[in-house]
């Protein structure tokens, strides 16, 4: 069963991975976009790490909606409303239970997928977050282990992609042959769920 | 009319002299009697470009006289944002909605119709209208 904790923990491995790799994303987010993705994500994930900490919220659902408020307000680019409602959506529909196990959560992570193709207007494909999104929910019935493969294959899948969603897709065929920032930073978060979900003990110290 | 509130408008761009000077134009070109209260959340908190959800939620809040508001947005994540805002349910007044519309054109339209009095339906109508005026 998957707790408060455990969300809280995925949460603050996201915010390490996303610091981590916060310049390539930006150097990914370069000739495509406004070279600003990973500056916005360490600004955003920091946010909702410091916030988690602060006001520990005590359920599942709480820690999601409160990290994705947390997005929304923080991020300053697209990527903020869309992880935003990614996580609120995910939080929602997870309810007020105090542990969910990992099938409820896939099905609510799968709600928090759609809420963003429909935000975004976006379907896999269109070389956006979604292709890695939609590949990581679908392997996460097998495992975390699955889903964090699955999400990376589809984000270096979207190099030959043409985009035909934001900023990128004013480019139009100059976007072909660059990995989108947005499928490789959707690809950290469930790197950071396996590891989450591992139990890793050396990340311990980073989530006091 | 003379008490009834005022549709107010919001003008979210990604950069805060843009929503300025839109603000500036719309509420300029209306003049002549009461103008509807208008507020530009432009840029990020810091200055930059791109767009804040406390800026538009502060700016919402500034111009809501309980008759709606029409929000009115360029690009990318300035829609995004406002329609996650929306979504939300309780970060803006209720009433507060995204309009459909060119930026400034629609700017310009939504405050001339809102400082006459118009309730958010019509608002929303001349802002979208303003899509339809070719100009070749």
């Amino acid at each position: 069963m998957l707790d408060a904790d455990f969300f809280r923990r995925w949460l603050t491995n996201a915010a390490a991975a996303v610091d981590r790799e916060a310049a390539r994303l930006t150097e990914l987010d370069s000739p495509i976009g406004d070279a600003d993705h990973g500056s916005n994500l360490q600004r955003g994930f920091a946010a909702v790490a410091a916030t988690l900490e602060k006001e520990a919220p005590t359920t599942p659902g709480a820690v999601l909606t409160l990290a994705g408020r947390q997005l929304i307000s923080t991020v300053g680019g697209a990527s903020g409303p869309l992880y935003g409602t990614l996580l609120r959506r995910t939080g929602k529909a997870l309810g007020d239970d105090g542990e969910v196990d990992e099938a409820r959560f896939a099905e609510a992570l799968r709600t928090g997928v759609d809420a963003v193709a429909a935000l975004g207007g976006a379907a896999p494909g269109d070389k956006t977050m979604l292709d890695a999104l939609v590949p990581g929910v679908d392997a996460l019935g097998t495992s975390f282990g699955a889903a964090r493969d699955a999400a990376r294959e589809g984000a270096l899948a979207t190099t030959p992609l043409r985009a035909r969603k934001g900023r990128a897709s004013y480019l139009g065929e100059r976007s072909v042959g660059h990995q989108d920032p947005g499928a490789t930073s959707s690809a950290l978060l469930f790197e950071a769920l396996a590891d989450t979900a591992r139990g890793t003990d050396e990340r311990e110290p980073g989530h006091g | 009319m003379a008490d009834e509130p005022l549709v107010g408008v919001v003008l979210v761009s990604h950069s805060g002299p843009v929503a300025d000077a839109v603000a500036a134009l719309a509420t300029g070109l209306a003049r002549g009697g009461a103008t509807a209260p208008v507020a530009a959340a432009g840029g990020t908190e810091d200055g930059g470009f791109g767009t804040s959800a406390e800026l538009i939620s502060a700016a919402a809040a500034r111009v809501d006289r309980g008759a709606g508001v029409a929000i009115l947005t360029d690009l990318g994540s300035a829609v995004l944002t406002v329609k996650a805002l929306v979504a939300e349910g309780d970060e803006l007044p209720d009433g507060a909605r995204l309009v459909d519309a060119p930026f400034v054109e629609g700017a310009v339209a939504a405050v001339v119709t809102a400082s006459a009095g118009a309730d958010l339906a019509a608002v929303e109508a001349a802002a979208m209208e303003a899509y339809d005026y070719r100009k070749v």
